[in-house]
């Protein structure tokens, strides 16, 4: 692992972006366990249950994330401070505390699974808050570690170069790693409970995440095409802008039916209809960037149409960033549209609508992006001037997407018959639940789903082998 | 600098960042005031004064609870009715049925019956909806669940059915037994009851049209 070309802050973001794809995997393995469940229910019945599947599908999700986003950030610090990370040797020890604690978490998942009706299960085993169900005192451990990943970033951003990227993560990275905090407590209160898990969830993926990926975005742009600095970091503030000004109370459409007063309606509907807006701002500005890079390339000192090179110094990367830019806009952004009006969110929240939204928003708006991220990192690794794309890349991106956007339209397929049968005609009982399950356009949804997720696996599979093998392929320009 | 514009000022965007996003933290933590007020939860003085709290205390479980259309609000609210039995009490204190409730929802946790069904909503797809579970006329005394664990009452059967799940199966998914133990059981119908009593602004719509559940007739 070790390569004595990497300093030593980028050496360590190749070992989180080696755990997260490894976690990317074990994702996708059990979101399959879990999609082969709703087709045949017996499958590991009372030996890995779905509770069980899904618990592990998507903290695997939410971590890996979070290790790929760690790694994008120990790469790119010395790109933008022009410093050595302060305080790297800390760093590359929280990263072993990190994975052992994680994989302490997953064995219990997986082979305790669930505990008796107390404190202990709470602190030892899991907590059963979706996304967040680590127990306690693995909270206790990712708050360590992240007060140290916070450390290594600003006091690298203080002593270095401060470019305008560094300072958006530093105030992004420090209110992603608080927020946590507001997920760390019991109550009896359910709908205290939920209010405190969405300061977590929401503004987590729907405010923090998102003006980090505008930031990755930024840096990616100027790496890779050579897009102006000063431009990229304009379009970032004003993204920033935003994302804050329409996230941070687009909360509110998760406060409609949770107990909490009817004004969140407004609020909800209002700030969350304007989240889209900066996705929308996002996806242009790199298609934009992109052309007028390029354009100036083809304008400069050329004769011939042949002899104009691409600007794009990744190929690989950069496909991923573009389909970063189209899926955080058709994932979040019209996908979550779709339903977060409350006259519209009151039959469809709670059904495979917001599975099918889930799955495209998380994959487009982040996964997308932070396999750009690896890419980049197998450049850098390899000392590659100009990489391009191999078979595999193609395949792999090819099936991925496609897989993906299949799962999705299969899972709103059958979030359509939830809405119609479930909700809008048998009132959410457990019989209009059962009926609408039962429904033949339900059943084949899930059966198309299951399908697409095998796609999206052969996908990974490919990806696996390209990240592994790319870097050594005489295609590329070194 | 004479033709320079403020709309291309990296430091203007800055500065709007910075305000859009303190001016939007500002609103949000003095709603999180608001909303706070607005969702602790009640006691069992408001419950015996009548006083409407969108989230009763625990002694909830004392009362019998329905899903009645208000022509005002124009959706379903939980109406709490006249004293009821729950396990055969209707005097359950304060303390007692505060413990139970906090034995349920640690249970409803330390279970993870939020990666099968939605509360409140939220939650996995994977099993019906628990906001009104308590409140489903399958539960009630002419309905198939409650006929099919042979127990004379809702909160009966209910706590049976979490007890031994896979003896029960309603359909080809059918619940994995998770060790629940009969005062657990217990808990987690206290906690479900509580639940259905929470203002959710009409969610779920329609639960109140199905018979058995309007005017808990």
């Amino acid at each position: 692992m070790a390569s004595s070309t990497l300093n030593e802050s980028k050496q360590l973001a190749t070992w989180y972006f080696t755990f997260a794809f490894i976690l990317f995997g074990a994702q996708l393995l059990f979101g399959l366990v879990a999609a082969i469940q709703y087709v045949m229910p017996g499958f590991l019945f009372e030996i890995l249950d779905f509770s069980v599947a899904r618990t592990l599908h998507i903290n695997a999700l939410v971590v890996w994330m979070v290790f790929a986003m760690f790694g994008s950030v120990y790469w790119l610090l010395p790109d933008e401070t022009g410093i050595d990370t302060v305080g790297i040797k800390i760093g590359k020890l929280l990263y072993w505390i990190f994975v052992a604690a994680i994989a302490v978490v997953v064995l219990v998942y997986i082979f305790v699974q669930v505990g008796p009706a107390d404190e202990t299960t709470i602190w030892f085993i899991m907590e059963g808050r979706e996304y967040i169900e680590a127990p306690r005192w693995a909270d206790f451990g990712i708050v360590v570690v992240a007060l140290g990943f916070v450390a290594n970033l600003f006091l690298t951003g203080i002593k270095g170069k401060q470019t305008g990227i560094v300072t958006v993560l530093m105030a992004d990275m420090i209110a992603f790693a608080g927020l946590y905090l507001a997920g760390m407590f019991f109550t009896d209160n359910i709908s205290v409970d939920q209010y405190w898990w969405w300061w977590v969830i929401h503004l987590w993926v729907e405010a923090t995440w998102e003006v980090f990926v505008g930031a990755i975005a930024a840096y990616g742009l100027i790496t890779m095409i050579g897009a102006h600095r000063k431009v990229v970091e304009m379009w970032l503030w004003i993204e920033v802008a935003m994302l804050f000004g329409s996230g941070i109370l687009g909360m509110g459409h998760h406060y409609f039916w949770i107990g909490t007063p009817e004004y969140w309606w407004e609020i909800g509907a209002l700030f969350s209809a304007l989240e889209p807006l900066p996705l929308v701002a996002m996806f242009v500005h790199v298609l934009y960037d992109w052309g007028k890079t390029q354009g100036a390339e083809m304008n400069a000192e050329h004769t011939d149409e042949d002899s104009v090179r691409s600007v794009i110094q990744n190929k690989p990367a950069f496909t991923w960033f573009v389909f970063n830019a189209f899926g955080n806009f058709l994932g979040a952004g019209v996908w979550g549209f779709f339903h977060t009006l409350p006259q519209v969110n009151l039959y469809t929240h709670g059904t495979q609508f917001t599975s099918a939204h889930g799955h495209l928003a998380f994959f487009g708006a982040y996964a997308t992006i932070l396999i750009g991220m690896m890419y980049i990192a197998v450049q850098g690794k390899n000392n590659i001037k100009v990489m391009n794309n191999t078979k595999s890349s193609i395949w792999a991106v090819s099936l991925i997407v496609g897989g993906v956007m299949g799962m999705t339209v299969a899972l709103t397929i059958a979030g359509y018959v939830q809405v119609l049968v479930s909700r809008a005609q048998m009132g959410a009982t457990w019989a209009g639940y059962f009926d609408g399950q039962a429904g033949m356009w339900f059943a084949q949804g899930m059966d198309w789903r299951l399908i697409m997720g095998v796609v999206t696996f052969l996908g990974f599979l490919l990806l696996a082998k390209d990240l592994l093998t790319t870097g050594k392929n005489p295609v590329h320009e070194r | 600098m004479a033709n320079r514009s403020v709309w291309s000022d990296n430091r203007f965007w800055q500065r709007s960042a910075a305000w859009v996003t303190g001016f939007a933290a500002i609103l949000l933590i003095w709603l999180t005031f608001d909303t706070s007020m607005q969702i602790s939860m009640g006691s069992d003085e408001d419950l015996k004064n009548g006083v409407t709290k969108r989230v009763p205390g625990p002694t909830v479980i004392n009362y019998k609870i329905t899903y009645e259309m208000d022509a005002k609000r124009g959706h379903e609210v939980p109406v709490i009715g006249e004293k009821e039995l729950f396990f055969g009490r209707d005097d359950w204190s304060e303390e007692e049925a505060g413990a139970l409730l906090h034995l349920g929802k640690l249970g409803s946790q330390a279970k993870n019956c939020m990666n099968c069904h939605t509360l409140l909503g939220n939650g996995a797809y994977y099993a019906p909806d628990l906001t009104k579970a308590w409140l489903d006329p399958a539960w009630g005394p002419e309905g198939s669940l409650q006929a099919m664990t042979g127990k004379p009452t809702k909160e009966e059967a209910m706590a049976e059915f979490l007890q031994h799940p896979s003896q029960y199966p309603t359909h080809e998914r059918m619940m994995p037994n998770l060790g629940i133990t009969a005062e657990e059981a217990k808990g987690l119908v206290a906690f479900l009851k509580h639940m259905s009593s929470i203002d959710t602004n009409g969610f779920p719509r329609n639960f109140g049209k199905i018979k058995g559940a309007v005017h808990g007739k």
